[in-house]
């Protein structure tokens, strides 16, 4: 049976009625506490079950069925779990579960080295760091559609400014450095434009993480003559290393579902070289309208980062600990 | 009663008539107002401009609903899908006829024509088939012919006749540099002027259709494939692929398509369409343009590349002289889901007579009308009219079945994955092709 005292829910209604001010709550006469507390939370509660929890088991039950949203007159079949062993079984879906785990790798170490090597300066404390940290900064806050529309002028090998910078350093003619359309180049071009924009945000976390290390700890470091690198590797690294792996959390799992800066710079394509699991699903979802496969494949991705998710919060809990 | 009172009453009299007045006068506007939804594209501003003459005759206001055709699709299909009163009229892609005719997103038309005398005898058989007709091949009308289109080519005149570069090409190909008449010499062409000096300026041989995410890669391979010998199943045999969509004519076709990509396009061609090959030409950097016939009127009246600089050309033929062009264009349907179907049939009727369609075509619209196309001085309009009658005359379509999106996706991925990626063979990618199309038709219970 469940405790209804100790439930999160409750917990946290009397947390609200806790908070709640007293003379709202003599004004609003004939409820209890709770009740009101219940007021408060009720429309989120609604909506989250409406928008979040509704969808997710309607998409379990069409992932076993033949439904199609364009078909609407049809009868909806179950097929059992053939849409899952399909999905399972099928090349092309492993091919792109392929690239998706190279975009999370490769964006999150260059992200993080930069990341936390941007907030090392940074928290130096120099003259204008305010100004830098702000300049810093201005990439993650633009719209991804305006980055990934920008880059993709950047990168026209016969007028884009970034061809003509590699081909000044490199020598290479720049309409032969195709970024988006050549299949070595195009993982690169996205992971290059992933990399400038998210890499002020995991600067931001891990800036919060230095700045929260208690300067006596180094002062006194200072005094056992540890040196630099020293006091890097004992104390700065460590203490800041739960931030860190908060950072990589948060772009791990938006990385896994990255799909705008695809779409915009490659569409998936030379072939199906960028082609990540959010475009293929797109593409089975609303171009070829299997909504019963796609929403198949949308649980498959959602217990594959779920799962991941969690056991990287407790290897997260665990370094906390220590 | 109390002067308060009475002066209470005629306030909300007065707020009564306020707010009840332009209800009553929006339901009444509502009647008489129509909306079309098509692509945005020139010919649709055509329409827009054609269509006040039928507002000015009927009293009926017409409402333009145009999407881009990155979006065309998506936002159409979406909304028919949806059983969304938006349109009252849709101009829908010619693939669409199948699955909006099973689906009943279209209300049939064959009773319609037969009470006004609209007759698909008058109109070009090849866009009646592709436009109008589900199942293919019976008469069963959905839509009328409304926009003509099908991919041919352009082609720089005033390059082609400098006699240093005609000298230079015969010597180097011995034959005359002129508008090609087999894929062969097209190609030859397009590797002479591939980064080439023309005017200071680096020019390349060709843009080609590329693109990866909607349809582009089809209109645009399929053009050389057809030619080449590739067939969608066996005629005596419906979904029979094997041997017909990787035969060796077809693997040889797309080899091709794949060569001439390799060799002639310019720097980043790897996604270019209809917008991206129109920028190209206009930009002068290509010599020769593949595109829909709609582009033409836009280049012809361009200052920098248009009039006697432009020249026009219909798909040349394939090794074995075969000749086909990939069909565009679109009909005019009702959507089943309006609540002004007579109003809009009332359209459909309007549209059909002759005066009209002679009109459409003189605005930049493309007629299927015989009554205009078939005329002796057609060809004499317009530069371009002789080869868009010729292109017409070779017309074939991608599936139009119901389940034609994934048909549709399938060949985009095989056929972008060997052409600009180069993985793998082109026989693989048709054999990957044939058994991905199998499994749609077995999902749908057609094998």
């Amino acid at each position: 049976m469940i405790d209804t005292k100790t439930s999160p829910l409750n917990r946290a209604a009397e947390a609200v009625a806790r908070s709640t001010p007293s003379r709202l709550v003599k004004r609003v006469t004939g409820l209890s506490d709770r009740m009101v507390a219940w007021l408060f939370i009720g429309p989120t509660m609604v909506l989250l079950l409406a928008i979040n929890i509704f969808p997710l088991f309607w998409a379990i039950g069409l992932s076993f069925t033949n439904y199609r949203a364009n078909r609407p007159n049809e009868p909806v079949e179950s097929v059992g779990l053939r849409n899952y062993e399909r999905i399972l079984t099928d090349p092309d879906i492993w091919i792109a579960m392929q690239t998706t785990a190279n975009f999370v790798f490769w964006t999150i170490l260059l992200q993080t080295v930069i990341g936390f090597g941007l907030a090392y300066l940074i928290d130096r404390k120099f003259r204008g760091h305010a100004f830098w940290t702000t300049i810093i900064l201005v990439p993650m806050m633009l719209s991804p559609a305006v980055v990934g529309n920008f880059w993709r002028f950047l990168y026209e090998p016969q007028i884009g400014l970034f061809a003509y910078a590699v081909s000044f350093v490199s020598g290479i003619p720049p309409t032969e450095i195709e970024m988006l359309s050549n299949v070595s180049l195009a993982p690169w071009s996205i992971i290059i434009v992933d990399t400038w924009m998210w890499s002020p945000y995991v600067m931001l976390i891990c800036l919060a993480g230095l700045r929260s290390i208690p300067d006596y700890i180094y002062e006194a470091a200072e005094v056992d003559r540890a040196s630099p690198i020293r006091q890097f590797l004992s104390i700065t690294l460590p203490m800041a290393l739960p931030f860190i792996m908060l950072a990589i959390l948060f772009r791990g799992i938006e990385n896994f579902k990255m799909f705008d800066m695809v779409n915009l710079l490659t569409g998936g394509g030379p072939g199906s070289t960028t082609e990540v699991a959010s475009i293929t699903l797109k593409r089975e979802a609303f171009e070829k309208w299997r909504t019963g496969y796609s929403s198949a494949f949308a649980i498959i991705l959602f217990v594959a980062v779920f799962g991941l998710a969690n056991i990287y919060v407790k290897a997260l809990n665990r370094v906390k600990q220590r | 009663m109390t002067r308060t009172l009475r002066a209470a009453l005629a306030g909300v009299s007065l707020l009564s008539a306020l707010t009840v007045a332009p209800l009553v006068s929006v339901t009444a506007a509502q009647a008489e107002e129509l909306t079309l939804c098509w692509a945005a594209w020139d010919p649709a501003n055509a329409l827009v401009e054609l269509s006040k003459d039928f507002t000015a005759e009927s009293g009926i206001d017409m409402k333009f609903e145009f999407v881009p055709w990155t979006n065309y699709a998506d936002r159409f299909l979406n909304e028919l899908n949806s059983k969304g009163k938006l349109c009252d009229l849709i101009i829908g892609d010619s693939q669409w006829i199948g699955g909006s005719a099973e689906n009943g997103h279209y209300i049939k038309l064959n009773d319609f024509f037969a009470a006004e005398g609209i007759t698909m005898d008058d109109f070009v058989p090849a866009t009646v088939t592709g436009y109008s007709e589900w199942p293919k091949g019976t008469p069963n009308y959905w839509a009328l012919p409304a926009m003509g289109d099908v991919v041919g080519w352009t082609y720089r005149k005033d390059w082609f006749e400098r006699p240093e570069l005609q000298a230079e090409f015969k010597e180097k190909y011995g034959w005359d540099l002129a508008a090609p008449t087999t894929f062969e010499q097209l190609k030859q062409i397009a590797e002479f002027f591939q980064g080439r000096e023309v005017d200071g300026k680096t020019v390349y041989g060709a843009s080609i259709y590329t693109e990866r995410g909607s349809e582009g890669i089809t209109m645009g391979a399929m053009d050389v494939l057809y030619s080449f010998g590739f067939k969608y199943d066996n005629p005596e045999k419906p979904y029979d692929m094997n041997g017909f969509v990787n035969s060796d004519g077809a693997v040889a076709g797309l080899e091709f398509y794949k060569a001439l990509y390799d060799c002639c396009t310019p720097p980043g061609a790897a996604n270019s369409y209809m917008g991206e090959g129109v920028d190209a030409f206009k930009s002068g950097q290509v010599a020769m343009h593949m595109n829909f016939a709609f582009t033409w009127p836009g280049l012809q009246k361009d200052e920098a590349v248009g009039g006697d600089k432009i020249g026009y050309f219909a798909n040349p033929a394939g090794p074995g002289g075969d000749r086909f062009a990939q069909l565009g264009g679109q009909g005019i349907s009702v959507v089943a889901y309006s609540s002004k179907q007579e109003a809009a049939l009332k359209y459909i009727k309007w549209f059909a007579n002759p005066a009209v369609q002679a009109k459409w075509w003189s605005l930049g619209g493309f007629s299927c009308l015989k009554a205009v196309v078939e005329d002796p001085g057609f060809a004499a309009t317009q530069p371009y009219a002789q080869t868009f009658l010729d292109s017409m005359a070779i017309v074939k379509d991608f599936w139009a079945e119901p389940a034609y999106a994934s048909l549709l996706q399938a060949s985009q991925k095989r056929l972008h994955d060997y052409v600009v990626a180069g993985n793998g063979t082109a026989k693989e990618a048709l054999d990957a092709l044939v058994a991905d199309w199998t499994e749609t038709f077995e999902d749908e219970g057609k094998l």
